[in-house]
């Protein structure tokens, strides 16, 4: 009774393909999206398979070098020098978090070639102060000292 | 729930229609302009907040904007795809085409702003992260969303044709199998709300649905939130404009568009044409 028309298959393969590519391209960079400096400071494969290196850009470690951007990453007291090829984007900020793209190098230099910039979920205007001093009584009032 | 049961009809309640709030009479079709015009009130209220009143953010300056259509288009999004969850289960538990006609219709809905979503998702990510996409858990779960209710829909297309003879049964041999992958598909919804909080992410956790909520300016907020009022109202009223449509198109007995088959012509209407001949 059921017979499968070339359309449903098709569609069937379509949508199986596309699932696995997704699924495939979500996981292949490790379960997780990113890695903290001491997890990619502790794995031997780190230097030579490309990963994706997260935290915070340490304030005033940002150096600009002709082409290149060199800056520290750290996450729960583990830090990792980045050198960066081309500019970040324009919201890159110390003190903001970042992922970057690339491999470490023998030196313990992670060499770059793509800085994304997390951003947190709080919104707030320009006007006021950065937020590294909770209470600036610009938020709802709920708790402003819940910040990271 | 159901009147009677019509047993000339293998156990399935003939499709009546239409209720009341898709009704084609005078009275749905105001109540549906009225959904109308409160959305697009308050999308003229929203627009202004969100584009004039409310100050850009600090560090994201006039981008952060997106935010008040980004948000509302996800949240409309789940929204759909929890009608289409509902309906299934109704349809499951009443065999009411009218039901599956509502799973329908949530669910083009819910492709839609998914896909908008993720368009301005990506925009917003260009200007702000750096890139137009990544293989952030977030971001895939999204993208797997919608091809699951993309696929949901291309089902519906193919169990259609493929019981296109079938006479007054057609629509429940689309609808059955519908309601069950429509069910199972929710089981994604979740995953991409909380995708943000069970693994690393480059996407943003949630801010207004965040269990102690960060701190966002008050005029964001109000911005924020009268936009997503918009866009409900907005999605709801498409949902009933294109419910009705629906209804319009579908002949009493049956669940698809008018066929010339003439079993699926009302009793009168085959009278008629057994005359003519």
């Amino acid at each position: 009774m059921i017979r499968p028309t070339r359309a449903g298959l098709t569609l069937t393969a379509v949508v199986l393909a596309g699932t696995g590519l997704l699924t495939y391209g979500g996981l292949r960079g490790t379960l997780s999206y990113y890695r903290t400096p001491a997890e990619v400071a502790a794995d031997p494969d780190a230097r030579t398979t490309r990963a994706r290196l997260g935290g915070t850009v340490v304030p005033g470690s940002v150096e600009h070098h002709g082409g290149q951007t060199v800056f520290r990453l750290v996450a729960d007291g583990h830090e990792i020098t980045v050198r960066q090829h081309g500019m970040p984007p324009d919201t890159f900020r110390p003190g903001q978090d970042a992922v970057v793209e690339g491999v470490l190098g023998p030196d313990g230099v992670f060499r770059s070639d793509q800085v994304l910039v997390r951003h947190g979920n709080e919104y707030r205007p320009a006007d006021t102060d950065t937020g590294t001093d909770a209470g600036t009584g610009t938020g709802t009032g709920t708790d402003a000292g819940t910040e990271r | 729930m159901m009147g009677k049961v019509e047993l000339s009809n293998q156990g399935y309640p003939l499709d009546r229609h239409p209720p009341r709030w898709t009704a084609d009479g005078r009275r749905g079709a105001a109540d549906r302009r009225t959904l109308g015009w409160l959305a697009a009130g308050l999308g003229a209220v929203a627009a202004p907040a969100g584009l004039l009143i409310a100050p850009p953010d600090q560090l994201q300056g006039n981008t952060q904007r997106l935010m008040y259509l980004h948000v509302p288009a996800a949240w409309t999004a789940y929204l759909a795809f929890a009608a289409v969850l509902a309906a299934s289960l109704g349809y499951l538990a009443t065999r009411d085409l009218r039901w599956d006609r509502c799973a329908r219709v949530a669910a083009e809905l819910g492709v839609g702003l998914t896909a908008l979503t993720i368009a301005l998702g990506a925009l917003w990510g260009r200007a702000v992260w750096g890139t137009w996409w990544d293989w952030d858990p977030r971001l895939v779960s999204t993208a797997l969303l919608l091809l699951v209710y993309a696929g949901y829909l291309a089902r519906r297309q193919v169990l259609a044709q493929r019981y296109a003879e079938a006479g007054p049964l057609a629509a429940h041999r689309v609808a059955r199998p519908a309601a069950f992958t429509g069910m199972a598909g929710f089981v994604l919804v979740p995953v991409v709300h909380f995708s943000v909080v069970w693994w690393r992410s480059l996407h943003q956790p949630a801010t207004i649905l965040a269990p102690e909520r960060p701190p966002i300016h008050p005029l964001m907020a109000t911005a924020l939130l009268l936009s997503l009022a918009a866009f409900t109202a907005g999605a709801a009223w498409i949902f009933l404009r294109r419910l009705a449509a629906l209804d319009r198109s579908t002949p009493a007995g049956t669940g698809h568009p008018p066929t010339p088959a003439v079993e699926a012509r009302p009793a009168a209407d085959r009278a008629t044409l057994v005359e003519i001949r």
